[in-house]
Protein backbone atom coordinates (compact mmCIF):
# COMPACT_ATOMS: atom_id res chain seq x y z
CA UNK A 1 0.00 0.00 0.00
CA UNK A 2 0.77 3.79 -0.40
CA UNK A 3 1.87 5.40 2.40
CA UNK A 4 3.21 8.96 3.76
CA UNK A 5 6.83 8.15 5.96
CA UNK A 6 9.42 10.02 7.69
CA UNK A 7 12.93 9.44 6.20
CA UNK A 8 14.16 12.45 8.62
CA UNK A 9 13.93 16.52 8.98
CA UNK A 10 11.95 17.99 6.50
CA UNK A 11 12.06 14.95 4.41
CA UNK A 12 8.57 12.79 3.78
CA UNK A 13 8.08 10.34 1.11
CA UNK A 14 4.97 8.78 -0.15
CA UNK A 15 5.97 4.73 -0.43
CA UNK A 16 5.01 1.57 -0.81
CA UNK A 17 4.85 -0.26 2.58
CA UNK A 18 3.45 -3.56 3.38
CA UNK A 19 -0.19 -3.69 4.06
CA UNK A 20 -1.03 -3.89 7.78
CA UNK A 21 -2.26 -7.34 9.52
CA UNK A 22 -4.65 -8.00 12.62
CA UNK A 23 -2.00 -8.84 15.45
CA UNK A 24 -4.25 -8.68 17.99
CA UNK A 25 -7.96 -9.61 18.85
CA UNK A 26 -8.92 -6.55 19.32
CA UNK A 27 -7.66 -4.94 16.32
CA UNK A 28 -9.49 -3.71 13.21
CA UNK A 29 -8.10 -3.10 9.64
CA UNK A 30 -9.42 0.51 7.95
CA UNK A 31 -9.78 1.48 4.53
CA UNK A 32 -8.55 5.19 4.81
CA UNK A 33 -11.02 7.16 2.65
CA UNK A 34 -10.04 10.86 4.17
CA UNK A 35 -6.98 11.55 6.30
CA UNK A 36 -5.79 14.98 7.59
CA UNK A 37 -2.23 16.74 8.06
CA UNK A 38 -2.12 17.97 11.76
CA UNK A 39 0.00 20.87 12.96
CA UNK A 40 1.31 18.83 15.20
CA UNK A 41 2.60 16.59 12.37
CA UNK A 42 4.57 19.74 11.40
CA UNK A 43 6.58 19.14 14.54
CA UNK A 44 7.40 16.08 13.12
CA UNK A 45 8.49 16.86 10.05
CA UNK A 46 10.10 19.96 11.33
CA UNK A 47 12.22 17.65 13.63
CA UNK A 48 11.69 19.10 16.75
CA UNK A 49 9.70 15.96 18.45
CA UNK A 50 12.60 13.15 19.48
CA UNK A 51 11.45 9.56 18.95
CA UNK A 52 11.15 9.51 14.94
CA UNK A 53 12.93 6.47 13.18
CA UNK A 54 13.43 6.27 9.23
CA UNK A 55 10.39 4.73 7.62
CA UNK A 56 7.95 5.88 10.51
CA UNK A 57 4.05 5.93 8.79
CA UNK A 58 2.38 8.95 9.58
CA UNK A 59 -0.87 10.72 10.21
CA UNK A 60 -3.29 10.67 13.14
CA UNK A 61 -6.50 12.09 11.71
CA UNK A 62 -8.04 9.53 9.77
CA UNK A 63 -11.38 7.82 9.38
CA UNK A 64 -12.85 4.95 7.01
CA UNK A 65 -14.12 1.91 6.21
CA UNK A 66 -13.62 -1.36 8.32
CA UNK A 67 -12.09 -4.16 6.24
CA UNK A 68 -11.09 -6.89 8.85
CA UNK A 69 -11.32 -7.08 12.63
CA UNK A 70 -10.12 -9.35 15.33
CA UNK A 71 -11.45 -12.20 16.70
CA UNK A 72 -12.10 -10.45 19.89
CA UNK A 73 -13.68 -7.27 18.76
CA UNK A 74 -17.19 -7.38 19.15
CA UNK A 75 -18.16 -3.51 18.38
CA UNK A 76 -17.51 -3.20 14.85
CA UNK A 77 -17.93 -4.99 11.78
CA UNK A 78 -16.31 -4.82 8.10
CA UNK A 79 -18.27 -2.17 6.41
CA UNK A 80 -18.56 0.11 9.43
CA UNK A 81 -17.64 3.59 8.66
CA UNK A 82 -15.60 5.31 11.29
CA UNK A 83 -13.26 8.35 12.44
CA UNK A 84 -10.83 6.78 14.75
CA UNK A 85 -9.64 8.96 17.77
CA UNK A 86 -5.98 10.17 17.85
CA UNK A 87 -5.54 8.75 20.75
CA UNK A 88 -5.12 4.79 21.74
CA UNK A 89 -7.71 3.65 24.67
CA UNK A 90 -7.94 0.33 26.35
CA UNK A 91 -11.56 1.83 27.92
CA UNK A 92 -10.23 -0.46 31.11
CA UNK A 93 -7.64 1.23 33.47
CA UNK A 94 -8.15 3.42 35.81
CA UNK A 95 -7.39 6.76 33.91
CA UNK A 96 -9.92 5.49 31.07
CA UNK A 97 -12.70 4.73 33.35
CA UNK A 98 -12.17 8.26 34.69
CA UNK A 99 -12.31 9.25 31.18
CA UNK A 100 -8.52 10.82 31.07
CA UNK A 101 -8.49 8.97 28.02
CA UNK A 102 -5.14 10.72 26.55
CA UNK A 103 -3.09 9.07 29.48
CA UNK A 104 -4.94 5.56 29.27
CA UNK A 105 -1.99 3.37 31.19
CA UNK A 106 -2.06 0.51 28.99
CA UNK A 107 -1.98 1.33 25.55
CA UNK A 108 2.12 2.62 25.02
CA UNK A 109 3.97 -0.61 24.60
CA UNK A 110 7.10 1.84 25.07
CA UNK A 111 6.18 2.85 28.25
CA UNK A 112 9.59 2.41 29.70
CA UNK A 113 10.99 5.11 27.18
CA UNK A 114 7.99 7.18 27.83
CA UNK A 115 8.57 7.25 31.71
CA UNK A 116 11.99 8.52 31.13
CA UNK A 117 11.02 11.50 29.36
CA UNK A 118 7.71 12.55 30.64
CA UNK A 119 8.18 10.81 34.28
CA UNK A 120 4.82 8.86 33.55
CA UNK A 121 3.83 7.60 30.32
CA UNK A 122 1.06 8.79 28.10
CA UNK A 123 -1.47 6.96 25.70
CA UNK A 124 -0.62 5.32 22.54
CA UNK A 125 -1.09 7.42 19.65
CA UNK A 126 -1.27 6.98 16.29
CA UNK A 127 1.87 7.76 13.73
CA UNK A 128 3.62 10.09 16.86
CA UNK A 129 7.02 8.91 17.54
CA UNK A 130 7.98 5.85 19.72
CA UNK A 131 7.62 7.69 22.77
CA UNK A 132 4.24 6.92 22.69
CA UNK A 133 4.35 3.48 20.60
CA UNK A 134 5.45 3.89 17.86
CA UNK A 135 1.94 3.24 15.73
CA UNK A 136 1.61 3.38 12.82
CA UNK A 137 -0.11 6.09 11.44
CA UNK A 138 -3.21 6.80 9.29
CA UNK A 139 -1.63 8.62 6.17
CA UNK A 140 -1.99 5.75 4.64
CA UNK A 141 -4.46 3.52 2.46
CA UNK A 142 -5.11 1.04 5.42
CA UNK A 143 -4.03 1.54 8.86
CA UNK A 144 -4.09 -1.05 11.44
CA UNK A 145 -6.45 0.47 14.59
CA UNK A 146 -5.66 -1.50 18.44
CA UNK A 147 -8.25 -1.85 20.99
CA UNK A 148 -10.46 -0.92 17.61
CA UNK A 149 -12.99 -2.23 20.10
CA UNK A 150 -13.05 1.16 22.31
CA UNK A 151 -11.80 4.20 20.21
CA UNK A 152 -13.32 4.34 16.94
CA UNK A 153 -16.68 6.73 16.64
CA UNK A 154 -19.05 4.83 13.95
CA UNK A 155 -20.39 7.54 11.37
CA UNK A 156 -23.96 7.37 10.50
CA UNK A 157 -24.88 7.86 6.81
CA UNK A 158 -25.93 11.14 5.55
CA UNK A 159 -22.60 13.27 6.48
CA UNK A 160 -19.22 13.60 4.29
CA UNK A 161 -15.82 12.97 5.32
CA UNK A 162 -15.24 16.25 5.27
CA UNK A 163 -18.03 16.50 8.10
CA UNK A 164 -16.93 14.37 10.40
CA UNK A 165 -13.29 13.72 10.08
CA UNK A 166 -11.88 16.22 12.58
CA UNK A 167 -13.78 14.30 15.46
CA UNK A 168 -11.26 12.53 15.64
CA UNK A 169 -8.41 15.11 16.98
CA UNK A 170 -8.92 19.00 15.93
CA UNK A 171 -13.05 19.18 16.61
CA UNK A 172 -12.85 17.72 19.97
CA UNK A 173 -9.49 19.58 20.98
CA UNK A 174 -10.37 23.08 20.15
CA UNK A 175 -13.39 22.06 22.29
CA UNK A 176 -11.82 20.69 25.05
CA UNK A 177 -9.88 24.09 24.96
CA UNK A 178 -12.69 25.62 25.44
CA UNK A 179 -14.67 23.10 28.00
CA UNK A 180 -11.56 23.30 31.07
CA UNK A 181 -11.59 27.02 30.66
CA UNK A 182 -15.20 26.97 32.17
CA UNK A 183 -16.66 29.65 29.91
CA UNK A 184 -18.95 32.34 31.81
CA UNK A 185 -21.19 34.34 29.85
CA UNK A 186 -18.82 37.44 31.46
CA UNK A 187 -15.57 36.28 29.76
CA UNK A 188 -13.55 37.33 27.30
CA UNK A 189 -11.55 34.39 26.29
CA UNK A 190 -8.40 35.24 23.95
CA UNK A 191 -6.87 32.51 21.87
CA UNK A 192 -3.28 32.57 20.18
CA UNK A 193 -3.16 30.93 17.07
CA UNK A 194 -5.86 30.59 14.04
CA UNK A 195 -4.75 27.72 12.48
CA UNK A 196 -7.21 24.70 13.17
CA UNK A 197 -7.19 24.24 16.52
CA UNK A 198 -7.68 27.70 17.37
CA UNK A 199 -10.56 27.98 14.57
CA UNK A 200 -12.53 25.10 16.64
CA UNK A 201 -11.67 26.71 19.97
CA UNK A 202 -13.05 29.87 18.97
CA UNK A 203 -16.39 28.52 17.92
CA UNK A 204 -16.38 26.34 20.95
CA UNK A 205 -16.02 29.26 22.99
CA UNK A 206 -18.70 31.19 21.08
CA UNK A 207 -21.09 28.27 21.86
CA UNK A 208 -20.40 27.98 24.93
CA UNK A 209 -21.47 31.49 25.57
CA UNK A 210 -18.00 33.84 26.17
CA UNK A 211 -18.88 37.31 25.97
CA UNK A 212 -16.22 38.03 23.28
CA UNK A 213 -13.95 35.57 21.91
CA UNK A 214 -10.41 37.11 20.22
CA UNK A 215 -8.58 35.21 18.00
CA UNK A 216 -4.50 36.36 17.73
CA UNK A 217 -3.01 35.82 14.48
CA UNK A 218 -0.45 37.30 11.88
CA UNK A 219 -2.17 35.85 8.75
CA UNK A 220 -5.38 37.73 7.42
CA UNK A 221 -6.73 34.83 6.03
CA UNK A 222 -6.49 33.03 9.19
CA UNK A 223 -8.39 35.76 11.23
CA UNK A 224 -10.79 36.11 8.21
CA UNK A 225 -12.05 32.98 8.87
CA UNK A 226 -12.14 33.14 12.37
CA UNK A 227 -13.76 36.53 12.16
CA UNK A 228 -16.37 34.66 9.81
CA UNK A 229 -16.53 32.63 13.13
CA UNK A 230 -17.60 35.29 15.41
CA UNK A 231 -14.36 35.91 16.93
CA UNK A 232 -12.58 39.90 16.98
CA UNK A 233 -9.26 39.28 15.13
CA UNK A 234 -5.94 40.93 16.41
CA UNK A 235 -3.16 40.75 13.87
CA UNK A 236 0.00 40.97 16.03
CA UNK A 237 2.27 42.29 12.93
CA UNK A 238 0.16 44.78 13.16
CA UNK A 239 -1.29 46.04 16.38
CA UNK A 240 0.18 45.56 20.15
CA UNK A 241 -1.48 42.34 21.47
CA UNK A 242 -1.50 43.48 24.75
CA UNK A 243 -2.97 47.06 24.08
CA UNK A 244 -5.49 45.81 21.83
CA UNK A 245 -6.93 42.91 24.70
CA UNK A 246 -6.48 46.12 27.14
CA UNK A 247 -8.81 47.87 25.05
CA UNK A 248 -11.25 44.69 24.50
CA UNK A 249 -11.59 44.34 28.45
CA UNK A 250 -11.20 47.27 29.94
CA UNK A 251 -7.81 47.12 30.96
CA UNK A 252 -8.34 43.73 33.17
CA UNK A 253 -7.06 41.16 30.60
CA UNK A 254 -9.54 38.30 29.22
CA UNK A 255 -10.41 35.70 31.95
CA UNK A 256 -9.21 32.78 29.63
CA UNK A 257 -6.56 32.21 27.42
CA UNK A 258 -6.18 29.30 25.17
CA UNK A 259 -2.85 28.39 23.25
CA UNK A 260 -3.54 26.75 20.18
CA UNK A 261 -0.24 27.73 18.83
CA UNK A 262 2.57 24.96 20.65
CA UNK A 263 6.10 24.79 20.35
CA UNK A 264 6.57 26.34 17.40
CA UNK A 265 5.37 30.29 18.22
CA UNK A 266 6.32 32.10 14.94
CA UNK A 267 9.25 34.54 15.53
CA UNK A 268 7.66 38.07 16.65
CA UNK A 269 10.10 41.25 16.92
CA UNK A 270 10.09 40.89 20.70
CA UNK A 271 13.15 39.93 22.31
CA UNK A 272 11.51 36.49 23.72
CA UNK A 273 11.28 35.13 20.06
CA UNK A 274 14.86 35.59 19.13
CA UNK A 275 16.30 34.19 22.12
CA UNK A 276 13.82 31.17 21.51
CA UNK A 277 14.65 30.65 18.21
CA UNK A 278 18.74 30.61 19.49
CA UNK A 279 18.31 27.98 22.08
CA UNK A 280 16.19 25.86 19.66
CA UNK A 281 18.70 26.14 17.19
CA UNK A 282 21.64 25.20 19.14
CA UNK A 283 19.35 22.17 21.14
CA UNK A 284 19.41 23.92 24.45
CA UNK A 285 15.67 24.57 24.31
CA UNK A 286 12.63 22.52 22.93
CA UNK A 287 9.94 25.35 22.67
CA UNK A 288 9.19 28.55 21.73
CA UNK A 289 6.68 29.47 23.89
CA UNK A 290 6.38 32.76 23.78
CA UNK A 291 2.62 32.37 23.59
CA UNK A 292 2.88 30.73 27.13
CA UNK A 293 4.56 34.34 28.62
CA UNK A 294 1.71 36.05 26.26
CA UNK A 295 -0.69 34.65 27.82
CA UNK A 296 0.62 34.38 31.86
CA UNK A 297 1.22 38.33 31.30
CA UNK A 298 -1.54 39.53 29.97
CA UNK A 299 -4.61 36.81 31.98
CA UNK A 300 -6.60 38.41 34.19
CA UNK A 301 -5.87 37.67 37.90
CA UNK A 302 -7.41 34.14 38.41
CA UNK A 303 -8.24 33.10 35.28
CA UNK A 304 -7.56 30.47 33.46
CA UNK A 305 -4.91 29.28 30.53
CA UNK A 306 -6.26 26.41 28.82
CA UNK A 307 -3.12 24.66 26.41
CA UNK A 308 -3.90 22.29 24.14
CA UNK A 309 -1.15 23.68 21.70
CA UNK A 310 1.64 20.80 21.45
CA UNK A 311 5.16 21.03 23.59
CA UNK A 312 7.72 18.30 24.12
CA UNK A 313 10.04 19.23 26.23
CA UNK A 314 11.46 21.94 28.50
CA UNK A 315 11.10 25.87 27.87
CA UNK A 316 12.78 28.70 29.49
CA UNK A 317 12.20 31.61 31.01
CA UNK A 318 8.49 31.37 31.77
CA UNK A 319 7.27 33.86 34.10
CA UNK A 320 6.53 31.97 36.75
CA UNK A 321 6.17 34.86 39.41
CA UNK A 322 3.28 35.99 37.55
CA UNK A 323 1.55 32.78 37.12
CA UNK A 324 1.78 32.31 40.98
CA UNK A 325 0.82 35.56 41.94
CA UNK A 326 -2.50 36.58 39.73
CA UNK A 327 -2.97 32.49 40.59
CA UNK A 328 -3.64 31.21 37.34
CA UNK A 329 -5.18 27.80 36.79
CA UNK A 330 -3.54 25.68 34.02
CA UNK A 331 -5.10 23.55 32.31
CA UNK A 332 -3.73 21.21 29.28
CA UNK A 333 -3.43 17.94 28.10
CA UNK A 334 -3.86 15.92 25.13
CA UNK A 335 -7.13 15.44 23.84
CA UNK A 336 -9.82 13.28 26.11
CA UNK A 337 -11.25 12.40 22.25
CA UNK A 338 -13.67 10.28 23.21
CA UNK A 339 -15.19 12.28 26.04
CA UNK A 340 -16.58 14.36 23.84
CA UNK A 341 -17.17 12.55 20.56
CA UNK A 342 -20.88 11.32 20.83
CA UNK A 343 -21.48 15.01 22.04
CA UNK A 344 -19.82 16.86 19.07
CA UNK A 345 -21.24 14.62 16.58
CA UNK A 346 -24.77 15.30 17.49
CA UNK A 347 -23.93 18.92 17.44
CA UNK A 348 -23.08 18.32 13.93
CA UNK A 349 -25.96 16.47 12.88
CA UNK A 350 -28.30 18.92 14.40
CA UNK A 351 -26.42 21.10 11.95
CA UNK A 352 -25.15 23.07 14.91
CA UNK A 353 -22.00 23.08 13.25
CA UNK A 354 -20.17 21.89 9.81
CA UNK A 355 -16.85 21.71 10.91
CA UNK A 356 -15.88 21.21 6.53
CA UNK A 357 -15.58 25.40 6.79
CA UNK A 358 -12.03 24.06 7.59
CA UNK A 359 -10.67 22.44 4.70
CA UNK A 360 -8.91 24.21 1.95
CA UNK A 361 -6.90 21.81 0.10
CA UNK A 362 -8.31 18.55 -1.18
CA UNK A 363 -5.27 16.47 -2.67
CA UNK A 364 -4.17 12.71 -2.94
CA UNK A 365 -1.72 11.08 -0.66
CA UNK A 366 0.71 11.14 -3.29
CA UNK A 367 0.68 15.44 -3.24
CA UNK A 368 0.92 14.51 0.42
CA UNK A 369 4.93 15.01 1.05
CA UNK A 370 4.55 18.48 -1.14
CA UNK A 371 1.04 19.58 1.07
CA UNK A 372 3.47 19.37 4.74
CA UNK A 373 5.39 21.73 3.55
CA UNK A 374 2.70 24.46 1.75
CA UNK A 375 1.09 23.80 5.18
CA UNK A 376 4.47 24.28 7.32
CA UNK A 377 4.99 27.60 5.12
CA UNK A 378 1.32 28.92 5.26
CA UNK A 379 1.10 29.47 1.58
CA UNK A 380 -1.30 29.17 -1.11
CA UNK A 381 -4.39 30.24 1.85
CA UNK A 382 -3.56 26.70 3.31
CA UNK A 383 -5.52 26.29 6.65
CA UNK A 384 -6.32 22.61 6.50
CA UNK A 385 -5.19 20.18 4.18
CA UNK A 386 -7.22 16.62 3.27
CA UNK A 387 -5.60 13.77 1.69
CA UNK A 388 -7.53 11.05 -0.08
CA UNK A 389 -5.36 7.72 -0.03
CA UNK A 390 -8.19 5.91 -2.18
CA UNK A 391 -7.99 8.82 -4.89
CA UNK A 392 -9.38 12.57 -5.04
CA UNK A 393 -13.42 12.09 -6.91
CA UNK B 1 -25.36 25.75 4.83
CA UNK B 2 -23.58 28.56 2.93
CA UNK B 3 -20.59 27.45 4.66
CA UNK B 4 -20.58 23.99 3.70
CA UNK B 5 -21.41 25.23 -0.04
CA UNK B 6 -18.33 27.93 0.08
CA UNK B 7 -16.23 24.81 1.60
CA UNK B 8 -17.10 22.89 -1.85
CA UNK B 9 -15.89 25.82 -4.00
CA UNK B 10 -12.78 25.95 -2.36
CA UNK B 11 -9.97 27.89 -4.65
CA UNK B 12 -7.18 26.37 -3.51
CA UNK B 13 -5.96 23.10 -4.95
CA UNK B 14 -2.46 21.17 -4.91
CA UNK B 15 -1.76 22.76 -8.49
CA UNK B 16 -2.42 26.66 -6.60
CA UNK B 17 -0.24 25.27 -4.22
CA UNK B 18 2.29 23.51 -6.68
CA UNK B 19 2.38 27.14 -8.21
CA UNK B 20 2.60 28.83 -5.34
CA UNK B 21 5.90 27.13 -3.81
CA UNK B 22 7.45 27.17 -7.02
CA UNK B 23 7.12 30.66 -7.56
CA UNK B 24 8.66 31.59 -3.81
CA UNK B 25 11.91 28.75 -4.90
CA UNK B 26 12.51 30.72 -7.88
CA UNK B 27 12.58 33.63 -5.80
CA UNK B 28 14.60 32.20 -3.40
CA UNK B 29 17.08 31.40 -6.20
CA UNK B 30 17.17 34.67 -7.52
CA UNK B 31 17.69 36.21 -3.84
CA UNK B 32 20.29 34.47 -3.50
CA UNK B 33 21.78 35.16 -6.97
CA UNK B 34 21.25 38.85 -5.98
CA UNK B 35 23.43 39.00 -2.87
CA UNK B 36 26.20 36.85 -4.65
CA UNK B 37 26.42 39.32 -7.77
CA UNK B 38 25.95 41.92 -5.24
CA UNK B 39 29.34 40.88 -2.82
CA UNK B 40 30.73 40.89 -5.95
CA UNK B 41 30.35 43.96 -7.26
CA UNK B 42 31.18 45.11 -3.85
CA UNK B 43 34.11 43.32 -3.29
CA UNK B 44 35.56 42.95 -6.90
CA UNK B 45 34.37 46.35 -8.70
CA UNK B 46 37.66 46.32 -10.68
CA UNK B 47 36.99 42.75 -11.84
CA UNK B 48 33.22 43.00 -12.48
CA UNK B 49 34.07 46.40 -14.30
CA UNK B 50 36.23 44.90 -16.60
CA UNK B 51 34.06 42.24 -16.73
CA UNK B 52 31.01 44.03 -18.39
CA UNK B 53 33.35 46.89 -20.19
CA UNK B 54 32.85 49.92 -17.89
CA UNK B 55 36.38 50.60 -16.54
CA UNK B 56 36.54 53.49 -14.18
CA UNK B 57 32.86 53.17 -13.02
CA UNK B 58 34.44 51.36 -9.74
CA UNK B 59 32.24 53.40 -7.04
CA UNK B 60 28.96 52.70 -9.27
CA UNK B 61 29.57 48.94 -9.32
CA UNK B 62 30.01 49.79 -6.18
CA UNK B 63 26.68 51.35 -5.36
CA UNK B 64 24.69 48.74 -7.46
CA UNK B 65 26.32 46.03 -5.51
CA UNK B 66 24.44 47.60 -2.08
CA UNK B 67 21.21 47.69 -4.22
CA UNK B 68 21.69 44.21 -5.15
CA UNK B 69 22.62 43.06 -1.71
CA UNK B 70 19.34 44.85 0.11
CA UNK B 71 17.20 43.55 -2.68
CA UNK B 72 18.37 40.02 -1.91
CA UNK B 73 18.33 40.25 1.79
CA UNK B 74 14.69 41.71 1.00
CA UNK B 75 13.48 38.50 -0.77
CA UNK B 76 15.20 36.20 1.44
CA UNK B 77 13.66 38.09 4.75
CA UNK B 78 10.40 38.66 3.78
CA UNK B 79 7.09 36.29 3.70
CA UNK B 80 5.97 38.41 0.72
CA UNK B 81 8.88 38.97 -1.28
CA UNK B 82 6.69 40.70 -4.37
CA UNK B 83 7.59 43.85 -3.92
CA UNK B 84 11.63 43.42 -3.67
CA UNK B 85 11.32 41.19 -6.84
CA UNK B 86 9.48 44.18 -8.88
CA UNK B 87 12.61 46.48 -6.75
CA UNK B 88 15.10 44.01 -9.01
CA UNK B 89 13.18 44.12 -12.14
CA UNK B 90 13.84 47.87 -11.89
CA UNK B 91 17.28 47.46 -10.77
CA UNK B 92 18.05 45.45 -13.69
CA UNK B 93 16.68 48.07 -16.15
CA UNK B 94 18.63 50.50 -14.13
CA UNK B 95 21.70 48.61 -15.57
CA UNK B 96 20.40 48.04 -19.08
CA UNK B 97 20.27 51.74 -19.23
CA UNK B 98 23.77 52.17 -17.37
CA UNK B 99 24.97 50.18 -19.84
CA UNK B 100 22.82 51.11 -23.12
CA UNK B 101 24.71 54.72 -21.89
CA UNK B 102 27.98 53.12 -21.89
CA UNK B 103 27.56 51.84 -25.60
CA UNK B 104 28.66 55.18 -27.62
CA UNK B 105 32.02 55.54 -25.57
CA UNK B 106 32.65 51.44 -25.74
CA UNK B 107 35.91 52.16 -27.78
CA UNK B 108 36.58 48.76 -28.88
CA UNK B 109 34.51 47.02 -25.95
CA UNK B 110 31.16 46.67 -27.85
CA UNK B 111 31.56 43.46 -27.54
CA UNK B 112 31.84 43.33 -24.20
CA UNK B 113 28.97 45.76 -22.99
CA UNK B 114 26.91 43.97 -25.44
CA UNK B 115 27.17 40.92 -24.25
CA UNK B 116 26.71 42.46 -20.51
CA UNK B 117 23.61 43.93 -21.67
CA UNK B 118 22.51 40.53 -23.13
CA UNK B 119 22.97 38.95 -19.95
CA UNK B 120 21.33 41.67 -17.98
CA UNK B 121 18.19 41.10 -20.28
CA UNK B 122 18.13 37.59 -19.70
CA UNK B 123 18.22 38.00 -15.54
CA UNK B 124 15.44 40.86 -16.41
CA UNK B 125 13.31 38.19 -17.93
CA UNK B 126 13.80 35.35 -14.80
CA UNK B 127 12.75 38.72 -12.42
CA UNK B 128 9.96 40.23 -14.46
CA UNK B 129 8.12 35.96 -14.85
CA UNK B 130 9.28 35.48 -10.95
CA UNK B 131 7.56 39.22 -9.64
CA UNK B 132 4.43 38.31 -11.74
CA UNK B 133 3.93 34.76 -10.41
CA UNK B 134 4.42 36.46 -6.83
CA UNK B 135 1.88 38.88 -8.34
CA UNK B 136 -0.62 36.64 -8.71
CA UNK B 137 0.20 34.72 -5.90
CA UNK B 138 -0.61 37.45 -3.61
CA UNK B 139 -4.05 38.30 -5.34
CA UNK B 140 -4.96 34.73 -4.88
CA UNK B 141 -4.25 35.18 -1.50
CA UNK B 142 -6.66 38.33 -1.17
CA UNK B 143 -9.24 36.38 -2.69
CA UNK B 144 -8.69 33.79 -0.16
CA UNK B 145 -9.36 36.62 2.78
CA UNK B 146 -12.68 37.24 0.71
CA UNK B 147 -13.33 33.53 0.82
CA UNK B 148 -12.70 32.68 4.27
CA UNK B 149 -14.51 35.24 5.69
CA UNK B 150 -17.51 33.54 4.30
CA UNK B 151 -16.81 30.39 6.31
CA UNK B 152 -18.44 30.20 9.51
CA UNK B 153 -19.19 26.79 9.95
CA UNK B 154 -22.26 27.40 11.87
CA UNK B 155 -25.73 27.30 10.55
CA UNK B 156 -26.83 30.83 11.77
CA UNK B 157 -25.16 33.98 12.23
CA UNK B 158 -22.12 33.92 14.93
CA UNK B 159 -24.25 35.70 17.20
CA UNK B 160 -27.59 33.50 16.90
CA UNK B 161 -24.95 30.31 17.86
CA UNK B 162 -23.85 32.92 21.16
CA UNK B 163 -23.88 29.92 23.94
CA UNK B 164 -26.08 27.58 21.66
CA UNK B 165 -24.66 24.91 23.76
CA UNK B 166 -25.17 26.11 27.54
CA UNK B 167 -28.72 24.89 27.26
CA UNK B 168 -27.42 21.06 26.48
CA UNK B 169 -23.66 21.16 27.85
CA UNK B 170 -22.33 21.41 31.58
CA UNK B 171 -18.79 21.09 31.93
CA UNK B 172 -17.47 17.93 33.67
CA UNK B 173 -16.79 18.65 37.51
CA UNK B 174 -13.00 17.97 36.72
CA UNK B 175 -12.69 20.91 34.10
CA UNK B 176 -14.92 23.53 36.17
CA UNK B 177 -12.93 26.14 38.20
CA UNK B 178 -13.01 25.96 41.42
CA UNK B 179 -15.50 27.97 43.27
CA UNK B 180 -13.06 30.48 44.44
CA UNK B 181 -11.69 31.25 41.50
CA UNK B 182 -15.22 31.72 39.51
CA UNK B 183 -15.32 35.59 40.38
CA UNK B 184 -16.68 36.61 37.76
CA UNK B 185 -19.83 34.20 36.54
CA UNK B 186 -21.88 35.64 38.80
CA UNK B 187 -21.31 39.19 37.99
CA UNK B 188 -18.77 41.49 38.83
CA UNK B 189 -17.94 42.07 42.40
CA UNK B 190 -20.49 39.32 43.44
CA UNK B 191 -18.01 36.92 45.18
CA UNK B 192 -17.46 33.63 44.16
CA UNK B 193 -20.19 32.08 42.53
Amino acid sequence: MKALCWHGKKDIRCDTVPDPQIEEPRDAIIKVTSCAICGSDLHLFDGFMPGMEHGDILGHEFMGEVMEVGSGNHKLKVGDRVVVPFTIVCGECEQCRRGNYSVCERTNPNKEMADKAFGHTTAGLFGYTHLTGGYAGGQAEYVRVPYADVGPVKIPDGLSDEQVLFLGDIFPTGWQAAVQCDIQPTDTVAIWGAGPVGQFAARSALLLGAKQVVVIDRLPERLAMAEAGGAIPINFEEESVLERLGELTGGRGPEKCIDSVGMEAHATRSIDSFYDRAKQAMMLETERPHVLREMIYVCRPAGTLSIPGVYGGVADKIPFGPLMNKGLTVRTGQTHVNRWTDDLLRRIREGQIDPSFVVTHTVGLEDGPEMYRTFRDKEDGCIKVVMKPQGVH
Amino acid sequence: MDMQASANQAVPSAATARQTRSAHAFARGLGWFSIGLGLAELVAPKAVARAIGMDGREDLIRAYGLREIAAGIGILGSEHPGPWMWARAGGDALDLATLGVQVPRSDGNLETVSAAMAAVAGVTVLDVACARALTREETRRQSYVDEYRRRSGFSKPPEQMRGAARSDFKAPADMQAPAALRPYGAGEGSGPA
